[in-house]
């Protein structure tokens, strides 16, 4: 099957412009631009049934369609912070198809009235921020961005917008206080970005896979998106794969493709042919689910069935852990990472992942008792729902699911 | 009226106004929920994560949208989550548990995460007794903590963020309070985060230090002992303090503050006071002080006290009974007759002023106020009116600030301005110079020194501006002394107060004149009758003289020079001044620490301050002194009892008709509730409970005739070539007789300064922080060089009481 997101790997030379318009390129936009009404454009995007590929699944078209519209001007901020652990999808998107990327940046920005567009960019992708100012500028160049386009009076320019090296700013209120050049930290939410983003104006933050996936629902038509995947999962995804398989990467499958697909068709299988013991489909953020019988890897992967063997789907950056992996190894790991990139916004993950960081740690370390064990699940418990936003959380998600479903591990280490 | 919204909170049942927060309706009908980074003047954070509580919403039926009922009453959805009842705003019908199984579960835990940070150094922490941590800890925290010492985060301790403020890394808890009130209620964005997680710290990035002089107020709400006072820390435990009310006399803005006391062997036994802590009164100060009320109390407990009533002896000072010093004094005035002169400045209370007044009256001599500004006798004309309060002003009032620079002349009225603006009044600020106000202004008007009444007439001539003022349902114009004398403010004074009468913007509610006057009771003085004269020195030349609350000598070698030639000089002062070495006679005043009194502020508001501090010496009460030497001049005046002469005074003093000290003594009840045993909500700030004071009714709120004089102003002095114009300016820190004694604002008082147009300085061919000559009418110093490009190119600017006896505007020759 012809890739939706991964083109280049269909088409060479697709980012280029010339070779990305000879492949129907910008004929999505320009037809919406000329011949389509704004909500339109957010119906057919509604109808496909596309879900947020940031790790939260919330359908697209209806976060559209919440733009505040007695409040302008609008803005359209397309979320390239990636910066979870195991997620390396947009960076392939962008270095290798960019102009559909923006085609859909645009195609966006024109449903909900936004005449200005920012890409935010995590920091280490300075060179993906040169290639793709380049890219604008042909664009503009082109007449696909700057004034008046294809005739009509609708303007947009897009600007790429570099972040400093902090996990926090993906989540999207701590992007846009970092944009407006503040410190990147969460804000209290509700207001939404829909009512309540970049500098107080409505805003729509999308993932770059979600808006690369929108030049060709225009063109194809909702129907085309919705026939494949599930019918709660609509699409393809790309699932980053990594961890103890043969050959991690970039997958692009549709919604439904079971685990073993993807670590045993795709992946290769388990490096010297281990057994899976875990997997976390959502990277560092991840519920470690436990591989313990067939039935787990014959699960399909879309967000209802994932969630049915305990735990999300999130951004599909599907991790896997074989026996040689100790899990209070791999929760010390995360731990880490989380008390570092804590923002200190919050007490509770401010406190809790430093306080979980050294109990990780003096467990992994073998100078934990068992008390450790059950002070370190109950400290991630006492953060759970209590948190400002979704990193204190997440950073509980490894540690609780890892010590309830692989508590042998733990015994193990503090035995030792 | 907003609309109402009605919820539950543990079961009781609140009404309040539509956009309230949970946290702040349930703290209205009693109920504390925990909070650290909640204030209820600051915008909600959501932050610390200490008041999670449990939510509910009634049920609806997502067919009909009715309620959904239960045994007759709507059935309540709970949140899965806990939620901050410090972001939710009120609705209808929400049901609010801040005590069930779940939410007490959340609040522990919150509290168990923040000590695993904290040094718990209690008994040595400034804030241990009246800590919001350690209350909240004995209220909802674990008794135990299962955090291992060992791993905790050891952080920087006793950092000074500038040389008024420490900051304790270990006990913050990183709640931004501070850097909240620095940003949305100071204006002074000058501390901030630094690092992230737990690394997370405070700094200050200004230079110098916490550059803000609202910086004190950090340290009150602050909910742990990290923010502390350079004056205050390691100075007391809270117990051990004694609170007193009182009203801070650094400037006309009358903030309500409480003297904290204790006595104490490193003052010898003394009860001395420890700090002086805001009172809320949400009319003047709402629970905020300047740093330079804050501090600069000092002066009372200086060494240099005046303890004994002097007479001088072979051309000694020697010791004197009081009743030999006052008779010699009053043998004097009735001696010289219609040459009985008094000089009164307006650090004296109502009751001080009122007996000079009336001493003068009974005699044959004459009252002067000591002030460099004029026009006083048109704010009590035209007001403000009654009911005036800057906390109410928004929409509708338009505020005109011309010839002051408020964040140094009056900062909370800076303060109150600024918010005011910021709630959609229109503010214009007038000034020859920029001003931090500007930034909050809708205009800006830009003049020459020495255009200020043109400036001020222009209002009603027609432009866009001045439409904006017309228009105006309200209108209060604040004037000030920025490059300004006596004869100068008082032709700035009459065309505001004309234009304001033309707009029938007086005696009204938000309405009327403000004086920003120099000294704390100069509008007092003018409700008394006093006047001021711009060529003092001829007036007091030749005379027996009764210097009160003044210090002229050090002030202006003209003014020494007149008072050398003086027939006689009677000092009256609470400290030894350079005045007092020409004095035939010295008269030992009580301080504002250890009296009772009155004092009535710009916006014309009688405020009653108490006695908090045993007498110094053989001190006296100025009102008490001034009788003893009148009753030598066979004048009854009443010297014992201050609340019978202010009794005396409300009977012959219009504006005072019908007050007393009990009505000054009124308080009424104050939102956001402070000062309580529950001070984690709006900080350390004391209640007022001792009286927020009565505004003073305007003559055109009591329908009196109003005539509004015209007065020309004198054109300014035209500098030779190689001159330019100086004017004087007023800085917050000067060298002023009750701020010099604060050692600690050394630093922010520093040198003589002159400010110069960089153009000016290149012609002059000298550099900012050079050291240059100064010289204008015989006067001649040493002052540093400072730049601002806002300033046209012929004018220098001299800040008052810094050195150079700079009255009115001059020519001056800079080399």
């Amino acid at each position: 099957m012809a890739h939706v997101l991964l083109r280049h790997r269909d088409i060479p030379d697709i980012n280029k412009l010339e070779v990305y318009k000879k492949n129907g390129g910008f004929d999505a936009f320009k037809n919406a631009v000329t011949k389509m009404k704004p909500n339109e454009v957010t119906d057919v995007v509604k109808n496909s049934g596309l879900r947020g590929r940031g790790g939260a699944g919330f359908p697209t078209g209806m976060k559209w369609a919440f733009i505040d519209n007695k409040n302008w001007p609008h803005y359209v901020v397309a979320n390239a912070d990636e910066s979870e652990p195991g997620t390396f999808k947009d960076r392939e998107i962008m270095e290798s198809n960019p102009f559909q990327f923006l085609e859909g940046v645009a195609i966006a920005s024109y449903a909900v009235g936004a005449t200005a567009a920012y890409v935010y960019l995590r920091g280490e992708f300075w060179q993906v921020v040169a290639f793709l100012d380049e890219k604008i500028a042909e664009m503009e160049e082109a007449g696909y961005l700057g004034k008046d386009l294809f005739g009509t009076d609708y303007s947009l320019k897009i600007y790429t917008h570099l972040g400093a090296g902090a996990y926090i700013c993906g989540e999207e209120t701590a992007m846009l206080e970092s944009m407006e050049g503040k410190r990147g930290q969460p804000r209290v939410r509700p207001p939404f970005p829909p009512s309540y983003g970049l500098y107080g104006k409505p805003t729509i933050v999308n993932n770059v896979e979600t808006l690369t996936n929108v030049p060709l629902i225009l063109a194809n038509g909702a129907d085309w998106y919705k026939k494949m995947g599930t019918a709660d999962s609509a699409g393809v995804k790309v699932f980053s794969l990594s961890g103890r398989v043969r050959k991690p990467g970039n997958y692009e499958l549709p919604f439904g493709t079971t685990f073993r697909e993807l670590i045993y068709t795709h992946g290769g299988g388990v490096q010297d042919s281990h057994k899976v013991k875990a997997i976390m489909p959502a990277g560092a953020s991840s519920s470690l689910i436990l591989v313990d019988d067939d039935k787990v890897l014959d699960t399909p992967m879309d967000y209802a069935s994932v969630r049915t063997i305990g735990g999300d789907l999130g951004s599909a950056s599907v991790i896997v852990v074989d026996e040689t992996v100790s899990i209070d190894w791999l929760i010390n790991k995360t731990m880490h990472f989380f008390k570092h990139e804590s923002c200190g916004k919050c007490t509770t993950c401010r406190e809790g992942t430093y306080w979980m960081s050294h109990l990780t740690e003096r467990i992994h370390e073998g100078h934990g008792k068992p008390a450790d064990v059950d002070l370190l699940l109950n400290v991630a418990k006492q953060m759970q729902g209590k948190c400002l936003c979704a990193l204190g959380e997440f950073s509980t998600m490894a540690v609780v699911t890892g010590i309830e479903r692989f508590r042998e591990d733990f015994d193990k280490a503090v035995k030792a | 009226m907003s609309k109402q919204v009605t919820l539950t909170i543990d079961g009781k049942q609140v009404t309040v106004p539509e956009g309230t927060l949970v946290v702040d309706a349930a703290k209205m009908i009693g109920i504390d929920i925990p909070v650290f980074c909640h204030h209820p003047k600051l915008e909600p954070v959501g932050m610390c994560r200490m008041c999670l509580v449990e939510l509910g919403r009634p049920m609806r039926d997502r067919n009909t949208g009715q309620f959904v009922m239960e045994n007759g009453s709507p059935k309540i959805q709970f949140m899965p989550k806990l939620e901050t009842a410090c972001t939710t705003k009120v609705e209808d019908g929400l049901v609010v548990l801040t005590q069930s199984a779940k939410a007490t579960e959340g609040q522990k835990g919150t509290l168990e995460f923040l000590l695993t940070s904290h040094p718990l150094d209690c008994p040595i922490c400034d804030k241990g007794g009246e800590c919001p941590l350690q209350n909240l800890t004995m209220a909802h925290g674990p008794g135990k903590s299962r955090f291992i010492y060992d791993e905790k985060k050891h952080r920087d301790k006793m950092v000074p963020l500038g040389e008024l403020i420490y900051l304790d890394r270990e006990r913050c808890i990183q709640c931004a309070r501070c850097i909240r009130f620095q940003s949305e209620i100071a204006g002074d964005s000058v501390i901030g985060f630094d690092e992230r997680g737990r690394s997370t710290q405070i700094v200050s990035f200004s230079d110098p230090g916490f550059d803000s002089v609202f910086s004190g107020n950090t340290s009150d709400i602050c909910p742990v002992g990290a923010l502390t006072t350079a004056d205050f820390r390691f100075g007391a435990r809270p117990w051990e303090l004694e609170a007193q009310a009182s009203i801070c006399t650094q400037c006309p803005v009358g903030c309500n503050t409480t003297l904290n006391t204790r006595r104490e062997a490193k003052a010898g036994g003394k009860i001395v006071v420890k700090r002086v802590m805001p009172r809320q009164n949400e009319e003047v100060n709402e629970i905020w002080l300047c740093d330079k009320g804050r501090f600069a109390y000092h002066y009372a407990e200086g060494k240099a006290r005046l303890t004994k009533p002097q007479v001088r002896k072979d051309g000694k000072l020697t010791r004197a009974s009081w009743e030999a010093a006052t008779k010699l004094a009053a043998e004097n005035f009735l001696k010289a007759k219609k040459n009985f002169v008094i000089l009164a400045s307006g650090r004296l209370s109502n009751e001080d002023l009122f007996n000079l007044k009336t001493l003068s009256e009974h005699s044959e001599g004459k009252a002067y106020l000591y002030s460099h500004m004029a026009g006083g006798e048109l704010t009590s004309l035209v007001g403000v009116g009654e009911g005036t309060n800057f906390g109410k002003m928004g929409a509708g009032t338009t505020i005109v600030v011309v010839a002051s620079n408020l964040y140094e002349e009056a900062p909370i009225w800076y303060l109150r301005v600024k918010q005011a603006a910021e709630r959609g009044a229109n503010l214009i600020v007038m000034n020859a110079r920029e001003t931090k106000l500007d930034k909050y202004a809708s205009f800006v008007v830009r003049y020459a020194y020495g255009d200020e009444v043109k400036t001020v007439n222009d209002l009603s001539k027609k432009s866009k501006i001045s439409d904006s003022f017309l228009k105006s349902e309200n209108a209060v114009i604040l004037y000030g002394s920025d490059g300004l004398g006596v004869s100068g403010s008082a032709a700035v004074a009459s065309a505001c107060a004309k234009l304001l009468h033309d707009n029938d913007s007086v005696g009204k509610p938000n309405n009327g004149l403000i004086g920003v006057w120099g000294r704390a009771n100069d509008q007092g003085a003018w409700e008394m009758g006093f006047e001021v004269e711009e060529d003092l020195a001829k007036v007091l030349k030749g005379k027996a003289v009764y210097i009160v609350g003044a210090d002229p000598v050090a002030d202006d070698p003209k003014l020494a020079k007149a008072l050398e030639g003086a027939e006689f000089v009677a000092v009256q002062d609470v400290m030894e001044t350079a005045t007092i070495e020409i004095a035939n006679v010295v008269l030992p005043a009580q301080a504002f620490t250890e009296r009772e009194g009155t004092l009535t502020s710009g916006e014309r508001r009688v405020q009653r301050f108490y006695p908090a501090v045993p007498v110094t010496g053989d001190a006296k009460a100025d009102f008490a002194i001034t009788s003893q030497i009148a009753r030598h001049m066979a004048v009854v005046l009443e010297g014992t009892s201050v609340s019978a002469v202010f009794d005396i005074l409300a009977e012959s003093v219009k504006s005072f008709e019908g007050l007393n000290y009990d009505k000054l003594a009124e308080v009424k009840p104050q939102w956001p509730i402070v000062g309580r045993g529950d001070l984690y909500y709006g900080g350390t700030t004391y209640e007022n409970a001792q009286g927020m004071g009565v505004q003073l009714s305007a003559a055109a709120a009591r329908g009196e005739k109003l005539s509004i004089p015209r007065v020309q102003k004198e054109a300014a002095p035209r500098p030779k070539e190689n001159e330019l114009l100086a004017v004087p300016v007023t800085k917050l820190y000067d060298r002023g007789t009750t701020v010099r004694p604060a050692e600690l604002l050394h630093e922010r008082i520093g040198d003589a300064s002159v400010v110069l147009h960089p153009d000016a300085a290149k012609e002059l061919g000298v550099e900012a922080g050079q050291t240059v000559n100064v010289s204008f009418n015989g006067v001649s110093g040493e002052a540093v060089v400072k730049l601002d490009d806002t300033i046209s190119v012929g004018v220098a600017l001299i800040p008052r009481s810094m050195g150079l006896a700079i009255r009115e505007p001059v020519a001056v020759k800079v080399k």
